[in-house]
């Protein structure tokens, strides 16, 4: 999984208290900025340049590369959407597509149960132990995703690793990680492995954050902590939640790294198995850059439309409640 | 806590804790594997117990990883140092400026550009890079150590985090304060803002260092010569001919050790840094 987004956790605090972070901040910074008009749009010039750079003409690019298509009879010429017609007709694309969803489905609840679970526990136990805890399952955040593959890959084969033949101590069959049944469990795994502590650490910031007069009160009537943990924590740090959710949805929608490396150990991992893998096969190992151009395009507008959907229904919700 | 609420947190912690050991096994076994794997020549990591020291290899296997293919692999940390390094320091800089004029300033489309900012947070990276790749080859760029620097730059949420951060931490009378005192715009941010907003930029710094550092797909695309790249696609090049070759050429123990030196820096600079990030963190709570 890449994610260059840093989501870092002052941020996960920011956003959440006020479910409409743009409007709500804008209405005191109105009175707070000064007019030096020249001078705040030097200080922005530079990111500006950057964007349009590196964000906005890839984007337009991309676009325009995909209303083309190239062939060796007729050479480039204009087709319009004939390269968006062709992706959602595509079944390898449909199957990666597919693929990736249900993936998500199952990983991101499990990780994300996970992380709340942890994030809990160390807000309500304060031993060393829990410090250790707590930096331990941070570490696989700094592993490249690269080197998480390979580890894992080796871990998961049976001549490195230790767990395929556990089965055959008690006259089992060996496990086959990378069998068509177990692959995408296996995968999930990785994603959990390197993801999970983050997700803690932003989860359990967020509920630093939370006013300990907010359940003092629930304390005296006498709720148990899980009570507590369920009724007044989960509750207070909703936003965080749902941004976490938010970034790693982004994130699964990308799923590259990991099956482009599990493909050494499992043969059976397709050009298409995800869809930014298979953009990435049609530009590279079949050279069709327009095609690539609009399978990156359509998928990062697709990213781009369920992210923000996210945010807009929990925005709406946060405004009802 | 009442002193009847501390003794039943005594008798129930043991849930917890139990867990929480689950969880450090879980985490720590792949870690533990690789520095225990990094130990073993190429045969023993083939027979040994997996889990368990065989003959203690890891000198030579360091020697033999700095000298393989000419010593390439220095080359590749040396890259990804220098990638990462410029990369965090570039976007720390542009997030902080731009965040800054976004907090304390007002100037014509600002409402609008800040709007967009949230959306830019949304687009995934991945979907930028062949096009970006396109691009970069138009302009002679790509298979240089721009193509890598360059694109890194881009961090809409470093420049939100500052912004939100510059919104609630430095005080605006302070800055008009500083401009009563006729104090120049750039000598007002270098020397009054910059300083107070250092938990934030480190937090910046630090994630940006990651996520180049570890980044994959980038390199994968933009680089061609062996000589550029980072550690991420220097060792998968390893591991495939370490695959093809498994007949005359053994590789795998350079794999396992080449990942334990990679993964080394960023853990030790999290571990040891942890005060600066955690205060970044805990100062962007307040509010």
């Amino acid at each position: 999984m890449t994610r260059s987004i840093p989501i870092t956790a002052p941020a996960a605090d920011d956003l959440p208290p006020s479910p409409r972070p743009v409007e709500s901040r804008s209405r005191p910074s109105r009175r707070r900025v000064t007019a030096h008009p020249v001078a705040g749009a030097l200080f922005v010039l530079p990111f500006f340049l950057v964007v349009v750079a590196f964000l906005v003409v890839p984007l337009g690019y991309a676009f325009w590369l995909s209303l083309s298509s190239k062939s060796l009879a007729l050479g480039t010429r204009f087709t319009g959407v004939d390269n968006y017609v062709r992706a959602f007709t595509d079944p390898l694309l449909l199957d990666g597509l597919l693929r990736v969803v249900l993936f998500g489905l199952v990983q991101i609840p499990v990780m994300l149960g996970i992380a709340l679970a942890g994030a809990l526990t160390l807000d309500a136990v304060t031993t060393r132990f829990a410090v250790a805890f707590r930096l331990i399952a941070f570490m696989p955040y700094a592993v490249p995703a690269v080197v998480g593959a390979l580890m894992w890959g080796f871990l998961y084969s049976r001549t490195f690793g230790p767990f395929a033949d556990l089965p055959t101590l008690v006259g089992g069959d060996p496990i086959d990680f990378f069998s068509a049944s177990l692959l995408l469990v296996s995968l999930g795994n990785i994603v959990t492995w390197a993801w999970t502590g983050y997700n803690m650490i932003i989860l359990y910031s967020a509920l630093q954050g939370v006013p300990r007069e907010m359940y003092e009160a629930a304390v005296i009537d006498g709720a148990t902590p899980v009570q507590i943990a369920l009724r007044v924590k989960v509750p207070a740090i909703k936003q965080a939640i749902s941004l976490a959710a938010i970034f790693t949805v982004i994130g699964t929608m990308q799923f590259f790294t990991e099956p482009q490396i599990m493909a050494r150990f499992a043969p059976q991992i397709s050009a298409g198995y995800t869809p930014n893998l298979y953009a990435y096969n049609q530009a590279f190992a079949y050279s069709d850059f327009n095609y690539s151009a609009a399978l990156s395009f359509a998928l990062g507008f697709l990213v781009f439309v369920v992210a923000y959907a996210f945010v807009f229904v929990n925005r709406k919700r946060g405004a009802h409640s | 806590m009442t002193s009847g609420g501390a003794g039943t947190a005594t008798v129930k912690t043991w849930l917890p804790h139990l867990l929480m050991g689950a969880g450090i096994l879980y985490f720590l076994v792949p870690l533990l594997w690789v520095v225990i794997a990094a130990t073993k020549s190429q045969p023993d990591l083939l027979d040994s117990p997996a889990l368990w020291f065989a003959e203690f290899n890891l000198v030579a296997n360091i020697e033999q990883l700095f000298s393989e293919d000419g010593g390439v692999y220095g080359g590749w940390l040396v890259n990804t140092a220098l990638y990462a390094g410029l990369s965090a320091l570039g976007a720390t800089a542009l997030a902080a400026a731009a965040g800054y004029g976004l907090a304390r300033f007002s100037f014509m489309g600002k409402r609008l550009f800040e709007t967009a900012l949230l959306g830019m947070i949304m687009v995934p990276a991945t979907a930028l890079v062949l096009p970006t790749y396109l691009i970069l080859s138009e302009l002679d760029l790509v298979n240089t150590m721009w193509a890598i620097v360059l694109p890194s730059l881009l961090s809409p949420f470093g420049a939100y985090l500052v912004r939100v951060y510059v919104d609630e931490s430095v005080p605006v009378e302070l800055i008009d304060a500083a401009r009563m005192d006729r104090a120049g715009e750039l000598r007002i941010f270098w020397q009054i803002v910059l300083p107070m907003m250092r938990p934030a930029l480190v937090t910046v710094f630090l994630f940006t260092l990651v996520a180049t550092w570890n980044n994959y797909f980038l390199p994968l695309v933009m680089l061609s010569d062996a000589d550029l790249y980072p550690l991420t696609v220097g060792l998968t090049t390893w591991f495939n001919t370490a695959q093809q070759d498994a007949g005359n050429r053994m590789l795998f123990n350079l794999v396992v050790t080449g990942s334990l030196l990679a993964i080394v820096p960023l853990i030790v600079a999290f571990v040891l840094l942890q005060r600066f990030w955690r205060s970044g963190a805990a100062a962007g709570a307040v509010k």
